[in-house]
């Protein structure tokens, strides 16, 4: 690793060394800085904020701005505080990104982990074909798409509804199926053959033998597909703005819109910002190696 | 493990059964992901085509109104300032990232590969664009924003960085400098890790330096890997919506208002479906450019490891 050159090499190397961590320090800090002074400020109470702003502690130590965008506090304390007028109810957009995300997730995973294995391990006529039209639809910019789509779910009168906000991303991922499908080619073939030979239908083989076999990609893929649909912000903005089917996303859009001007509400936004993160920030943190490695797969390949 | 040679049909036979069951098999697999496909990729790929040669706004069965959308785009002013502040926008937001990346690929591959920082390095990546937008609205507060006040302890001039209109592209690229750079360099160290340890051990003892090493060595190795990692993020930069819809809405003025949010702006605020897909077609148009450019590249650079 470290070049042990005899002489004057020796002295130099070691600065170099210095001067490279302190650089991946300083990044690692500008990455880490940001993410504590929003928990800081999620726990400070806002009129506050503005004498405080040297102090690295949070102002005023209150659990109030949570109390705020969680639906707790009467709506003349949200105002006395700072906060906003509008009513806010994190709990209800919890519980729509919730929904949203677990049912893109699970439906979105099965049918594409289908379709992968269709076109990973069965012959049929057409298979190539298929899969490039498949794969071209990555070329396509979401926005294209998406106009049509609102104008389609629209017609189908299921604006502000969960089906409208996850219809469009169901069934099909171009990303999932390839992403599968490049895992499904790597399982030896001779154990697919084993299990027909023991009289194994198609449907067996698979959910026996080569989903349990790739349960490590497919969970990885779902987490991918979860962060993703749980990040999602513009087609709920477009499809899914009331109150009953809001997701954290899309609410914390209106939150900020709704907040004054003169004197925003920073330690509600905060909040709604931590509520929002939270949940991605812990799944992240349990299965971050699995997602750091498949991010580096995916790269290779 | 009986049944091997089943007696009675012929080889032939049973292949052709094998094959026939085989294929209805398959479409049944692919049912649920192509019906999918067919109604939200492909049907509205060939729909968007068409409601860009119609005036089309949501209320009114659009009529066919010809190539008249796209002579309107050549007259628009907004859009070619679209299209500028686009460009601007990918290019400062590219060159700062792929760099900062490189830098931090290569310190994580020579340096320290602990894949706590790399966890650490990625975090912001995780979560959704709409919180990061929110956390450097506040972060870059021009009264009580942190990275103000810290300026002015340094005795820096405080900045309204959203609110300047030369300042306002370069911070939304900043902040997304800021989200996607962990992202990218792991991309890239993975790449970096591809690469033999024995050229390493050879530049070493060679007596090259750390610098030299990385100019010689790394980056020509990886430039395959850096050339897809730079198509990818080129392509989701030009997409570039959550932030500006947060922060400045385009403003000051028409200083933010890239094609994303311009196309967004026209079909979801004044109702004009039909210009909104014409301008969605030239997006799209671009990035397929764009796309065939960098493939010829990469091509290009094919043979380098081996």
């Amino acid at each position: 690793m470290s070049v042990e050159n005899r002489g004057a090499g020796r002295r130099r190397v070691p600065l170099g060394k210095i001067v490279a961590w302190a650089v991946l320090i300083v990044l690692l800090a500008i990455t880490l800085v940001p993410f504590y002074w929003m928990l800081r400020t999620s726990f400070s109470t806002t009129a506050s904020l503005p004498s405080n702003s040297e102090n690295p502690l949070p102002a005023d130590f209150t659990l109030d701005a949570y109390r705020r965008v969680l639906g707790l506090s009467s709506a003349d304390e949200s105002i006395a505080a700072g906060g906003s007028t509008g009513s806010l109810n994190f709990w209800v957009y919890l519980r729509n990104s919730l929904v949203v995300a677990v049912s893109i997730t699970a439906v979105q995973t099965f049918s594409c982990a289908l379709a992968a294995y269709a076109f990973a391990r069965l012959r049929w006529p057409g298979r190539e074909v298929v899969f490039s039209i498949f794969l071209a639809a990555l070329m396509v910019p979401p926005i294209f798409t998406t106009l049509p789509n609102f104008v389609l779910i629209r017609d189908l009168g299921l604006l502000n509804t969960y089906l409208g906000i996850v219809l469009p991303s169901l069934l099909m991922s171009p990303f999932a199926v390839f992403f599968l499908r490049q895992f499904f080619l790597g399982i030896p073939k001779e154990i697919e053959e084993a299990a027909r030979i023991d009289g194994a239908g198609y449907f067996r083989t698979f959910f026996r033998i080569i989903v349990p076999m790739s349960s490590a990609p497919v969970t990885t893929l779902a987490i991918l597909t979860y962060v993703g649909a749980w990040n999602e912000y513009f087609w709920p903005l477009l499809v899914g703005q009331s109150e009953d089917v809001r997701v954290l996303t899309v609410a914390l859009g209106i939150f900020r819109a709704q907040t004054p001007n003169g004197g925003p509400d920073w330690a509600g936004l905060m909040a709604g910002t931590v509520i929002a993160a939270l949940p991605i920030l812990v799944l992240f943190i349990a299965f971050g190696k699995r997602v750091i490695n498949s991010i580096e797969f995916s790269g290779i390949k | 493990m009986t049944a091997t040679g089943v007696p009675g049909t012929s080889r032939s036979a049973r292949w052709k059964s094998l094959g026939r069951r085989e294929t209805r098999v398959a479409l049944l697999f692919i049912t649920p992901a192509s019906l999918g496909f067919i109604v939200f990729y492909l049907v509205p790929t060939f729909r968007g085509v068409w409601l860009s040669l119609t005036d089309y706004d949501l209320f009114s069965p659009g009529t066919f109104v010809g190539v008249d959308n796209y002579a309107k785009l050549l007259g628009d002013s907004v859009f070619f300032n679209a299209l500028g502040v686009t460009l601007e926008y990918v290019l400062i937001n590219i060159t700062l990232q792929t760099a900062l990346a490189l830098l931090l690929a290569a310190l994580m591959h020579r340096l320290a590969k602990s894949i706590v920082i790399r966890g650490i390095l990625l975090a912001p990546y995780m979560v959704s664009g709409v919180v990061v937008a929110l956390l450097w609205l506040w972060l870059l507060d021009y009264q009580i924003g942190l990275v103000n006040n810290v300026a002015e302890f340094f005795g820096l001039p405080r900045e309204a960085y959203f609110g300047d209109p030369q300042l306002a592209i370069i911070t939304v690229a900043l902040i997304n400098v800021w989200k996607s750079m962990g992202y990218t360099a792991l991309l890239l160290f993975a790449g970096l890790q591809a690469i033999p340890k024995d050229v390493y051990e050879a530049a070493s003892i060679d007596g090259a330096s750390e610098w030299k090493t990385f100019w010689r060595i790394s980056l020509p190795l990886i430039r395959p890997v850096l050339a897809l990692v730079l198509i990818i993020s080129i392509i989701g930069s030009f997409q570039i919506f959550d932030t500006i819809a947060i922060t400045t809405k385009g403003g000051p003025v028409n200083a933010t208002r890239v094609i994303y949010y311009y196309i967004y702006d026209l079909a979801f605020n004044r109702y004009d479906f039909g210009y909104a897909s014409a301008m969605a077609l030239v997006l799209f148009a671009l990035l397929m450019g764009v796309t065939l450019l960098q493939l010829r590249l990469t091509r290009a650079n094919r043979s380098d490891l081996g």
